[in-house]
């Protein structure tokens, strides 16, 4: 039987990094993934993450992915792919199936990084072709390069929800619907307003009746519920739709670590270990990191894994207890850091009334996904200024992230000390519509506003991220901040710089009374 | 259905295109691509009939997990097309319970 | 004592629901009427529920329906969810076809 110090159990962000940071230490490892390429989920996450520069915010998340990858290459980290995991044993032996085998291999420490699976609701239809999970959907567009479809109704307005619905977008796909039986959009309302302004309709408080068609779904129905989640009759809506995507949440994939004995512990948000803040298991030697012990964020799953990977490293005497502490501190505050605000873990399910800066909480963008035009100026990202370009930073919910602070040399924008604090608009600084603040925004909310740039004319400046792009003289309309067309509008500049990522600067003139709503430009 | 250039991803990153057969029809797809994606960018929704129902299904998770995309590959039935590399000459066949349906013996 | 030690407790006669029919174990083709007549039944863990009806038992092991029989069980038993102990978790987690299993390789004995 083949033996190594380490078993790392899932390529994806969290075993990564925890096979690196072991590594470092100087242990042998093996991380077994069942997928024929490593990175889990990371290599679908085109967008940028949030965060702060040391969760590598603005990041694009296959871009992680592939830094991820060298780093536990170059650590002498053993990837082993198409290899699925099948069985955790006592005394730390697991079974590999590859190919047309099966392998027992033992270790003197594990680390199970298996992440989640997702959650799925049924209704008439749901076995129809046609019928996703939002996972595929982005497995078929970000990674094989193939619409799933053509019309797409998606079911959940959580993070992944919102986030593949704007993929599904730039992947040239129609999104019809974004539909959720709750009454506000689960995830950041940043997401949820680049979708709104595209002309995304939010149909919250709603739920799928029925996906139907003959061999595949041809229309998705849907109607209102109540509030003990009955349809109300008589609301019923049909859509034209050949895709229905279900993003209706994750479950942690811990069948191996129930398999192996470790205490496990039933919560409404999943099957989990109980382990420590250094993801030991009950044990000796089973460490966890990432989903697999609680859903969270990329980001963090990354930090896990460099806890649990120096942890194995300590417990196998590779790393000295004192050092580790030292090495440990670092991350904690890190993970710490990403655990605040609005959508911290300890905050599901609570409603949230005020920012933790006591400005009421836009409830426009709650219900509908889009900021309301009167509720705008109490945050501090707006500001009034008619005789010069400013940014103007439409991000009005505590999230941990900061790239906008650190992007603006100019001192227009600061964030303090507090990675979930607003941004606040400095009218003092010296705004020079470099554009840097518009494309670090990883959710896509800062613009800039010249009300003085032509008489009877203000520009404003988008960050666009479709195809085609349009370009330097094209007419169209401008859209407001829901979608609606509400006036002219001609394209003035399209800057694409390398140190935008991708992300295409528009900047478009419209009559100076639409300053303050047009958002979006359409041919 | 193929995304030719991604306003993130860029271009395609070129791969040989290959022949196979699905249902005896001669398809095209791209050497290595899952199955499914070849089969999808040809319009094919429906993978298999159920055994018990006869309802058809085709790819739900799109990630080896929940084995609705299963097929007959190479004679081979419940091959799961979404994580199951294509090749020239590949013999795809939509499976009806767990067989081709065509009556053994 | 709940419900689920004390199975003399009456939970009620089964009526039949407008979405008795929809499938909830897609690989066996397991209904939701199906999973709550089973309940009436008297099956009342899910482990029962799986070895009556083979719901969770297919070719995904229950990876997409485990938590949607679980939550239909509990309603029919009116108990929490998370009451229901989950079935044990057995190798292999993934589907190994049966040759594969029985073909195992040793790498510590060969020569390298």
């Amino acid at each position: 039987m083949k033996r190594y110090d380490l078993i790392v159990i899932g390529a994806g962000p969290a075993g990564l990094s925890a096979a690196a940071e072991a590594a470092s230490h100087g242990l042998e490892v093996v991380v077994f993934d069942e997928n024929e390429k490593p990175g889990g989920q990371l290599f679908k996450q085109i967008h940028k993450f949030f965060g702060s520069k040391e969760h590598k915010a603005k990041i694009r998340g296959f871009r992680i992915g592939e830094d991820l990858l060298r780093d536990a290459e170059e650590k002498g980290v053993r990837v082993v792919l198409d290899s699925v995991v099948c069985g955790l044993y006592q005394d730390r032996e697991v079974l590999v199936q590859t190919g047309e085998k099966v392998v027992h291999y033992k270790a003197d420490a594990v680390i199970v990084a298996t992440g989640a699976s997702e959650n799925m609701v049924p209704f008439d239809g749901w076995t129809l072709p046609g019928v996703i999970g939002a996972g595929a959907a982005q497995t078929m567009m970000n990674l094989h390069g193939i619409k799933p479809g053509k019309k797409i109704v998606m079911l959940g307005s959580g993070n992944v929800g919102l986030v593949v619905s704007f993929q599904l977008l730039q992947a040239g796909c129609e999104v019809l619907a974004v539909v959720d039986a709750s009454p506000r959009v689960g995830g950041y309302g940043v997401h949820a307003a680049k979708l709104a302004r595209c002309g995304v309709p939010f149909h919250l408080s709603h739920t799928v009746i029925e996906a139907s068609g003959e061999e595949s779904v041809e229309r998705v129905t849907i109607g209102q519920v109540d509030k003990n989640w009955q349809i109300v009759e008589g609301t019923e809506k049909t859509f034209d739709a050949d895709t229905l995507c279900l993003a209706v949440g994750l479950s942690p994939m811990s069948q191996l670590l129930k398999m192996a004995g470790c205490e496990m512990k039933d919560t409404p948000l999943g099957f989990v270990p109980r382990c420590d803040s250094l993801g030991r298991t009950s044990i000796p030697g089973i460490f966890v990191a990432g989903d697999v012990s609680g859903i969270e964020e990329a980001s963090a799953a990354m930090i896990e894994g460099r806890i649990s990977g120096a942890a194995a490293a300590e417990y196998l005497g590779f790393l000295d207890t004192s050092l580790l502490d030292e090495t440990l501190g670092r991350f904690e505050m890190a993970l710490q850091s990403l655990r605040e605000g609005m959508f911290a873990p300890g905050m599901r399910g609570k409603e949230i009334r005020e920012t933790e800066e006591g400005i009421p909480v836009s409830t426009s963008l709650l219900e509908q996904g889009y900021l309301g035009d009167d509720e705008l100026e109490r945050f501090p990202g707006v500001v009034e200024q008619r005789d010069a370009v400013r940014p103007v930073i439409e991000c009005t919910q505590n999230i941990p992230c900061n790239p906008c602070q650190d992007a603006c040399k100019k001192g227009c924008i600061s964030i303090g000390e507090k990675i979930t604090s607003l941004p606040v608009v400095n009218s003092e600084g010296k705004c020079t519509a470099c554009g840097m603040c518009v494309a670090a925004c990883s959710g896509q909310a800062i613009f800039l506003v010249d009300e003085s740039f032509e008489s009877g004319y203000a520009s404003v400046t988008l960050p666009y991220e479709f195809y085609p792009l349009p370009e330097a003289g094209d007419r169209g309309r401008a859209l407001d901040r829901s979608g609606k067309e509400i006036c002219d509008a001609e394209v003035v500049e399209i800057k694409s710089l390398k140190a935008f990522d991708s992300t295409n600067l528009l900047t478009m003139k419209v009559p100076l009374s639409y300053a303050g709503q047009a958002r979006f430009f359409r041919r | 259905m193929r995304i030719k250039t991604h306003p993130i991803l860029g271009e395609q990153s070129h791969k040989e295109e290959v022949s196979f057969s699905y249902n005896g029809k001669q398809m095209k797809g791209l050497e290595g691509e899952p199955i499914m994606v070849a089969l999808r960018a040809a319009g094919v929704m429906v993978h298999r009939f159920t055994g018990k129902d006869h309802r058809p299904r085709g790819v739900f998770c799109a990630i080896g997990r929940c084995t609705d995309c299963v097929m007959v590959v190479d004679g081979k039935p419940n091959v799961r097309t979404c994580v199951t590399p294509l090749r020239e000459g590949m013999k795809v066949q939509t499976q009806y319970g767990v067989s081709t349906g065509e009556k053994v013996g | 004592m709940n419900v689920l030690e004390d199975r003399s407790i009456d939970i009620g006669p089964f009526v039949s629901q407008g979405d008795d029919e929809t499938i909830i174990c897609r690989c066996e083709e397991i209904s939701k009427g199906e999973i709550r007549k089973a309940v009436h039944e008297g099956m009342y863990t899910m482990t029962e529920v799986k070895r009556f009806l083979r719901a969770g038992m297919g070719l995904c092991q229950g990876q997409t329906c485990g938590k949607l029989v679980r939550s239909i069980i509990a309603r029919e038993l009116g108990v929490n969810p998370l009451d229901l102990e989950l079935p044990p978790s057995r190798p292999p987690v993934r589907p190994v076809k049966m040759d594969v299993l029985a073909s195992e390789e040793f790498p510590g004995a060969e020569k390298s």
